[in-house]
């Protein structure tokens, strides 16, 4: 692979050679690998039945029929590449079960079929693993203290490694976002290592494996095309017009077009390209998941619910006019706002858009290396995770896990970290809802909050806390929703009549904190914005 | 980081190792008639639940002591009793008389792991933290590292949280214990000590240590000034926490008779099933059982158990120091566990114990013997169908406690204490010891790992159906009497590392 070096981008390579000892390395992800098996016989969620039955559609059916199976409710509804890696799994899987690759064996789950499908997660984790350190290589400042527990490049490891929602997700829940983190951070990586076409290359990838990462694509796209393609910058940071070099982007563009040639090419060639699109982007579930991700939708619902109750009290509405709609009623279903107007696809995405455009276009107009970009990418990650039509919750771990790395970085990115690392860890409580795991869940959280605390503010010693004063107040008031929601209502005649509420509770109170985090991360970018730009 | 969250980091993750096995299978699980120790532990909270104090350990038409009566001392009775009163509120058929036999569900089993956990909390995790804290060398790292390998021992969790038991608790107050002594706190560690004892008998296998360590004190001090005292109030301490302990069973005599007898089944028989001690060993080349009357083998065995103690004993009792007295322990409990009456299987755990106060002194060593006792445990770990956490725990235990301790480095003749053999070979050409050991370790790893796999993947001849339980037995006696040997040693050798004594005492 040919490497080319951009000259004017103003971050150097980061990768020095590091003469001092990684052996910490191999020993938290060995460790964190043996917690992981840990929990193969956790609870898991339907997630599990849709790979399974993935699994067998891509053993036992030809390529064509893929994304036509139907016999489940649970169809093939990820990109191509994706179905080739579970294709890829199934010749492993053959040999602990056959019975789990036919397609009839609805909610097969045999020990050795769930024995599979765990280790398959942690294995294919290597490939995050492998992402995380060649991040960890990336982070400045590895000469600051003696201790290996206060360098930057261990207190990233463990961030990413110990990841309290990627543990839980994928391991408990069950999905694969280990592994496809594991692209989106090795691209990440080469980007910080201005490697700009392998890092591009590993996107493009990671698109046509799920393309939820859709999300973060215009940071991708304007960044290269700002920074690579075009060589260099005047002297007040703005583009040099001239500069654009076209052999770059022919680079680029035959990279990208490659990757999704061999993922998509065979369904264009069948004539199957709508029939997969329509698996891809199903349009016809509702605004907010089955429980509300935390995000201005779920502001907006109870808003509207408010207004619903205060308007019924002040006999302004009829209650029975009102449509009846159990707003988080357990499965994916459309709702119906009674006061405020409905919200339609369109408008969620013009929303995105308008909120991803300051981002967007801060880069492109004074580029600020991959640091910039990454900062870029997160404000993507969350601005559609904020706006974007039927969100999940776990979608918050694109902007958490990509934070990391700016926090053992920059102080005030640290206090960043904390509140929305912690408010957005808290807000997935509910995807293990199980009593037997609750000590897992509970512990496991507990832990990342310890570390994440403690290891940032040594590495960021200085006067004053990370936190405000109020945000502490905010953070600990999580310690009483999780009581309240995990222990109480449980516990008391509650349950049967609201059986939402705790889920209620946990979105809109977390939501505040994403909304915060969202706002404090788009003013530090604009703020940087207006700093002078740097020597070139 | 400060020590405090590193502390607190160790301690959760012990918790959610100890949480991620207790989410798999336990003993007897779906197996009537009789299931397995899950079920005789909720059958305890039934009877001591419905049942006077009077009836616990007689057998009468509401208290079956062949379906699995109580065998343990009053203190375990009592817990189950508490556990009981929990239970009933939750749900009464958990402990309804007759009825809930061989009850199961998973809110049951949510129930019966959690009182595992909180007891766990309560007695065995804050001894171990504080043991750690405070009694063992080096830098706060160095303790922090000690604490997670400590915490780690796969052996207790699978047993606890897989199979089913409370032996965290018999074991916490043996450590709360040993704490004390260490901390010089003689008459609540006695105390500690009783309770252990009162909850389960065989913490005596941890007896005599105990006593010659305070004795050799109180001879130390003086038997006819302070040391007096401090034996009497000892002495004192012990009678009254027995006496409390045993309070309903003290007015009549032929109570507490029955219980004795209750706890120390005689008629079990030398052995059963495959226990990696002598006799079972043994029974491989002469079946004992059949040649010797059952008398002759309850004196045998004692006999050869105290021969086998008194040596470590006597030297702690001449030299009472803190070091000796956990080498004593060791060595106690390994002679217990190999020579003496009705052993089973997971008594090892109370050799596993002193030996985990030993993994900052002899790193390399002692994690040879924990896999080895880990390992020793595994049919009764593949019956119970605990195969996969058996190959997380060991392998996260035997990594992360190499890794931690720096096992391998520290490992020169003079850390492993090898130097007396030198001495008792005199014989022999002079080899380098240390190195000699490195490769045995990894030898018997490679065994370790060979035999849990053929014991799991291969069908035995027909004609040898118990093969692979046999080989695991023999080969794991073979690692517990070479630690045997190897500590006495160390014991008897010890005075050459002056150093490490002023340190501890």
């Amino acid at each position: 692979m040919v490497v080319i070096f951009c000259k004017t981008d103003s971050v150097t390579v980061m990768a020095a050679p590091m003469a001092d000892n990684w052996s910490w390395f191999p020993a938290l992800a060995l460790g964190v690998s043996f917690v992981k098996c840990l929990f193969i016989n956790a609870y898991h969620s339907t997630d599990f039945e849709v790979h399974r039955n993935w699994l067998a559609i891509t053993h036992s059916l030809p390529v064509s029929k893929w994304y036509h199976e139907n016999t489940s409710e649970w169809t093939l509804d990820y990109p191509p590449l994706f179905a080739w890696f579970e294709f890829g799994l199934s010749h492993v899987a053959q040999h602990f079960d056959r019975n789990m690759l036919q397609v009839e064996n609805l909610n097969y789950a045999s020990p050795a079929t769930v024995l599979f499908q765990r280790l398959s997660v942690v294995f294919t984790d290597v490939v995050f693993i492998y992402s995380v350190r060649e991040c960890c290589r990336c982070v400045r400042g590895q000469k600051g203290s003696g201790d290996v527990l206060n360098r930057p490049s261990f207190v990233l490891a463990v961030l990413l490694l110990w990841n309290f929602g990627l543990l839980i997700v994928d391991h408990i829940h069950f999905q694969y976002n280990g592994f496809l983190f594991g692209f989106l951070l090795l691209s990440v990586a080469k980007h910080l290592q201005s490697q700009h076409l392998q890092g591009a290359l590993l996107f493009s990838i990671l698109l046509n494996l799920k393309h939820i990462y859709l999300y973060v694509a215009p940071a991708y796209g304007i960044y290269l095309l700002r920074s690579y393609c075009f060589t260099q910058d005047n002297s007040d940071g703005s583009v040099r017009w001239r500069s654009f070099s076209l052999l770059r982007l022919v680079a680029l563009g035959t990279i990208v077009v490659t990757v999704c040639a061999l993922s998509f090419g065979p369904f264009i060639a069948m004539g199957q390209l709508p029939q997969v699109l329509s698996r891809l982007f199903p349009f016809k579930r509702g605004l907010c998941h089955a429980y509300w991700a935390p995000n201005i939708w779920a502001l907006y619902n109870i808003l509207d619910k408010i207004l619903a109750i205060l308007g019924v009290r002040l006999k302004l509405l009829q209650e029975a006019e009102l449509p009846r709609a159990s707003m988080t009623g357990g499965l994916v279903q459309e709702f119906q706002h009674s006061v405020l107007p409905s919200v339609s696809p369109s408008i969620t995405l013009v929303c995105t858009l308008l909120s991803i455009l300051p981002a967007v276009a801060s880069i492109w107009r004074r580029p600020r290396g991959a640091r910039g970009f990454l900062r870029c990418l997160l404000l993507c990650a969350l601005a559609s995770f904020m706006f974007g039509w039927h969100v999940h919750e776990k979608a918050i771990l694109i902007a958490i896990l990509p934070l990391s790395i700016l926090a053992v970085e920059s102080r005030e990115d640290a206090g960043i970290f904390l509140v929305l690392s912690t408010t957005g860890h808290y807000s997935l409580f509910p995807l293990i809802f199980t009593p037997a795991e609750l000590p897992i869940k509970v512990g496991l959280m507990l832990m990342f909050v310890i570390y994440s605390f403690t290891a940032l503010r040594k590495l960021h010693s200085g006067p004053g806390s990370l936190l405000h004063p109020l945000e502490s107040v905010y953070l600990l008031g999580l310690v009483v929703l999780g009581v309240a929601c995990e222990v109480v209502v449980p516990l008391s005649p509650w349950q049967q009549k609201l059986p939402f509420l705790p889920l209620l509770a946990t979105s809109v109170y977390c939501a505040v904190g994403v909304c915060y985090s969202f706002l404090r991360l788009y003013i530090s970018l604009l703020r940087e914005e207006k700093k002078k730009p740097k020597q070139q | 980081m400060q020590t405090w969250s590193l502390v607190a980091l160790c301690v959760l993750l012990g918790v959610v190792a100890r949480w991620g096995v207790s989410l798999n299978s336990y003993s007897g699980a779906g197996k009537p008639p009789m299931f397995g120790d899950y079920e005789a532990q909720r059958h305890w909270q039934e009877v001591t639940y419905n049942l006077p104090v009077q009836e616990w350990y007689f057998n009468t038409t509401n208290n079956d002591l062949y379906y699995w009566g109580l065998d343990y001392p009053p203190l375990t009775a009592y817990h189950s009793l508490i556990c009981a009163y929990i239970a009933k509120i939750i749900n009464p058929e958990w402990v309804e008389l007759h009825k809930s036999r061989g009850y199961e569900s998973p809110a049951h089993k949510l129930f019966m792991r959690a009182t595992v956990l909180v007891a766990d909390l309560l007695i065995y995790i804050p001894a171990v933290v504080l043991y750690c804290l405070y009694l063992t060398d080096g830098s706060p790292k160095k303790k922090v590292s000690t604490l997670l390998a400590f915490l780690l021992y796969p052996g207790l969790i699978l047993i606890d949280y897989g199979h089913f038991q409370y032996n965290a608790v018999s074991l916490g107050f043996a450590l709360w214990g040993v704490l004390a002594l260490g901390l010089g706190w003689d008459a609540f560690g006695s105390m500690a000590f009783c309770l252990a004892l009162s909850y389960k008998q065989m913490e005596l296998y941890h007896a005599l240590p105990f006593f010659c360590y305070l004795l050799g004190k109180c001879v130390k001090l003086g038997l006819t000034g302070k040391g007096f005292f401090l034996l009497a109030r000892i002495g004192l301490t012990v009678l009254v926490t027995f006496a409390l302990c045993w309070l309903p069973f003290l007015p009549d005599p032929s109570q507490a008779l029955q219980v004795v007898r209750r706890i120390f089944p005689v008629a079990r028989g030398l052995f059963e099933d495959k226990v990696a001690n002598t006799w079972c060993s043994l029974n491989i080349l002469i079946k004992i059982r059949s040649i010797l009357s059952s008398d002759t083998q309850i004196y045998l065995s004692a006999a050869c158990t105290l021969l086998a103690v008194l040596p470590s004993c006597l030297r702690l009792l001449t030299k009472p120091n803190f070091l000796q007295f956990k080498l004593a322990l060791v060595n106690s409990s390994l002679a217990f566990f190999l020579f003496s009456y009705q052993v089973h299987e997971k008594s090892i755990l109370l050799a596993a114990l002193p030996a985990c106060l030993l993994l900052n002194d002899l790193p390399l060593m002692v994690i040879w013997f924990l896999q080895a006792s880990t390992f020793s445990m595994l049919p009764l770990l593949l019956k119970d169908g605990l195969l996969v956490p058996y190959i997380v725990t060991s392998l996260a235990f035997l990594f992360l406690s190499i890794y931690l301790l720096s096992a391998l480095e520290r490992c020169t003749e003079e850390q492993l204490r090898l130097r007396a053999y030198h001495k008792l070979m005199f014989f022999l050409p002079k080899l380098d010891l240390a190195c000699t050991v490195r490769w045995k370790f990894y030898i018997s790893m490679a065994v370790l790992a060979t035999l849990s796999v053929v014991s799991v993947a291969m069908v035995p001849p027909p004609h040898l159906p118990d093969l692979f339980p046999v080989l695991v037995s023999t080969v794991s006696f073979c690692h517990f009497l070479g630690t045997f040997v190897y500590f006495n040693v160390v014991q008897f050798s010890e005075p050459t590392s002056k150093k490490s004594q002023k340190k501890t005492n």
